[in-house]
């Protein structure tokens, strides 16, 4: 057992399945001798061979139609796009045909596939680097939306949506790809797709988040609770499907709910949550619901990056308000 | 320009004559069983646009002038190569053993219809129709790559239309299986029209197989009314797929006798004169003439194969109309393996709703 980041836990986890099941397949741009971008993918042409690792072109409609295409003959691909704005060009594929193949032929036929994208602001990357578009995939009847905050959730959740029969979109927080370093046990134990994690128990507000910013969040729910203000933390990690019964049953000891998101806000995830909590759970509410979120706008270049990003202050402030009333 | 007059592989031209000999396997026994696939891909195709007109089948793309682009290809296809349809393929798909009401039952709105098997016992791997223009051909590719890295002497066939070539999709597809030396076939059905839209304001080059070139791989034109070019050329290039020798890009010359679809009109766009002359190249006449001539034909077997296609369809188009309809509720059930909890509560409410709307007798 080892200490080991956000990244070298994708690493792993894609090494031990890969060994585990030969229909597993890796592919995408520089995931072989350069070992991906971020290298998430070193070591593994070495190790299972150019038919099992493979550098494809560089056209990303390509890399999710080749997917899509591998899935329906049995295979288990692991496709990597570089950045998450970059996954455009496969849209189409991904949302007329991966995520249809079950429905369209009636089961005949599946797309077990995975489509990792590094994804989120914070490392002064250049244009088109930062983006938290979790939502547009979340609204995709027939996907899976994942996104891991830990060295531990990122091995668990990647075993998971790789041996998921339908197609995962696995969504990885860059900028804490290094920052974090846990313990992760290599015993192949997956973790559910269905569930949220909950981090730090608390009974004054839940706050539900995902991705980079559980980081902050945790670290805001530790000084408020120096300010006796006591936040229940809750890792989404399922973006889709949501676990609304955690959030609710956590909402019934507190009452009063953050939602804590890098993206955008309007249409966000954050919105699907806040819409759900008041369809069944109005009445437990003792505040209306906040939202900590990214701006409406579109990431600025890395000069201006911090003033958009979500501080731990923010978040104070969010909770305060929460709890103390609102104007 | 009359396309037919372009420089391109033919062995029978529209007069039925032959003008190079006849490939080995071409023996009359064969191609009297590719007319006859053509005749009653043909029948099928006219009463498919007739029950599209009496409002039993919704919009429709007709393969009228397609008939022995699918023929050929369908007969050069093994069991255990793939096929990557689009959607105007029914022939191709039919001969690969995939009945004719799965073809009425997918353009009759039932999902019911791409899941399809020749037989029983059989798992198809062919895809469904795609319908998003030339992604199939992304798909082929992964297809193939699959192929390849089990390691089985199979191979891929996709086809596409003319139009498709100018997607990046098509592009991507051909340069990646020539990177990769995928056992894959790539056919275009260059029918000189997309929807509206004619050959040339497509692509500036005069043969659409010259963006094999690019990819690094063979490309070749064929006439595409010619089931003997189409088949002899398909099953060349699927042998050297299944060898590991690598993808072709084959361009087969046809025209699109009908409307894009039933929900087009041609004539907005397009001369009746036009029409007229691509007729005279059409490919099941030039069958006829040719088998007729030899003697391997005769009119008392065109009258019975005639009656015989009938009955097929009119056996097919029954088995359509007497299908039950599948469950509204069960666009929930192919979603995912086993759906989300949260799904079941809206499962609930298209049930209600459409016990509603059925008067309160659903079942």
């Amino acid at each position: 057992m080892a200490e080991i980041t956000l990244v070298e836990a994708v690493n792993l986890a894609l090494h031990h399945e890969m060994d585990c099941d030969k229909n597993v397949v890796v592919l995408g741009e520089d995931v072989g001798d350069n070992g991906g971008v971020f290298r998430a993918t070193v070591g593994l042409k070495e190790k299972f061979g150019l038919r099992r690792v493979i550098d494809s072109p560089l056209a990303e409609a390509l890399i999710g139609g080749v997917a899509v295409g591998m899935a329906s003959q049995g295979l288990r691909p692991v496709a990597e796009f570089q950045f998450q704005g970059f996954v455009f060009p496969a849209l189409e594929h991904l949302m007329c045909h991966a995520a249809r193949m079950r429905n369209r032929t009636r089961g005949r036929l599946t797309c077990p596939a995975v489509f990792r994208a590094p994804f989120g602001g914070g490392i002064h990357a250049p244009e088109h680097h930062s983006e938290s578009v979790e939502a547009l995939f979340a609204h995709i009847p027939g996907f899976k939306v994942v996104i891991p905050s830990s060295p531990q959730r990122a091995y668990g959740l990647l075993l998971a949506s790789i041996r998921s029969n339908d197609p995962v979109m696995f969504f990885e927080p860059k900028r804490i790809y290094r920052t974090v370093k846990s313990n992760v046990i290599d015993n192949g134990e997956a973790l559910p797709l269905d569930t949220c994690f909950t981090l730090r128990k608390g009974r004054d507000i839940t706050l539900v988040t995902w991705g980079a910013c559980v980081v902050e969040s945790l670290q805001a729910a530790q000084e408020l609770s120096n300010q006796g203000i006591s936040v229940e933390v809750i890792d989404l990690a399922s973006i889709k499907p949501i676990d609304m019964n955690t959030i609710i049953k956590s909402l019934e000891k507190t009452g009063r709910l953050l939602v804590v998101h890098e993206a955008s806000r309007t249409c966000g995830v954050g919105a699907e949550i806040l819409a759900r909590v008041s369809e069944s759970a109005m009445c437990i509410l003792k505040a209306p619901p906040k939202r900590v979120t990214g701006m409406d706008t579109i990431m600025p270049y890395y000069r201006n990056e911090d003033y958009f990003m979500i501080q731990e202050q923010d978040i104070i402030q969010a909770a305060r308000e929460l709890v103390e009333g609102w104007k | 320009m009359n396309v037919q007059s372009l420089p391109m592989l033919r062995f029978i031209n529209h007069l039925g004559e032959t003008v190079e000999p006849l490939p080995a396997w071409a023996n009359n026994e064969t191609l009297v069983t590719f007319y006859q696939d053509m005749v009653l891909s043909r029948t099928y195709d006219n009463k498919a646009v007739a029950l599209q007109r009496t409002g039993k089948l919704g919009t429709y793309p007709s393969h009228l002038g397609a008939e022995a682009f699918g023929i050929g290809i369908g007969h050069a296809l093994q069991p255990s190569d793939v096929l990557i349809p689009y959607y105007r393929d029914m022939p191709a798909m039919w001969v690969r053993g995939i009945p004719m009401e799965k073809n009425l039952q997918y353009w009759g709105g039932d999902e019911r219809g791409s899941d399809f098997t020749p037989s029983e016992d059989v798992h198809c791997h062919d895809l469904p129709f795609c319908v998003p223009i030339a992604t199939q051909c992304t798909h082929a590719v992964g297809v193939a790559a699959a192929l390849k890295i089990e390691g089985a002497h199979k191979a891929a066939l996709v086809t596409c239309g003319d139009g498709a070539t100018s997607k990046g999709d098509f592009l991507e597809s051909i340069n990646c299986a020539g990177a990769w030396n995928l056992p894959l076939v790539f056919v275009i059905n260059n029918n000189q029209w997309a929807i509206s839209v004619p050959r040339a304001l497509q692509c500036a080059a005069d043969f659409l197989s010259e963006k094999a070139r690019g990819a690094g791989m063979n490309g070749v034109t064929v006439d595409g009314n010619d089931a003997v070019a189409v088949h002899d050329c398909v099953l060349a290039a699927l042998d050297k797929a299944r060898k590991g020798k690598g993808p072709t890009l084959i361009e087969a010359v046809s025209y699109r006798l009908s409307d894009h679809t039933t929900a087009d009109d041609a004539s907005r766009y397009r001369s009746d004169d036009e029409l007229q002359q691509a007729w005279q190249y059409e490919p099941i006449q030039r069958l006829k003439l040719y088998l007729t001539n030899i003697g391997a034909w005769s009119d008392e077997q065109e009258q019975a194969w005639l009656q015989e296609c009938k009955s097929l369809v009119e056996a097919a188009v029954d088995n359509y109309t007497n299908l039950v309809p599948q469950a509204p509720e069960s666009a929930f059930d192919y979603l995912y393996e086993s759906p989300p909890a949260e799904l079941n509560a809206q499962r609930d409410e298209l049930i209600h709703k459409v016990m509603r709307m059925q008067g309160g007798h659903h079942g």
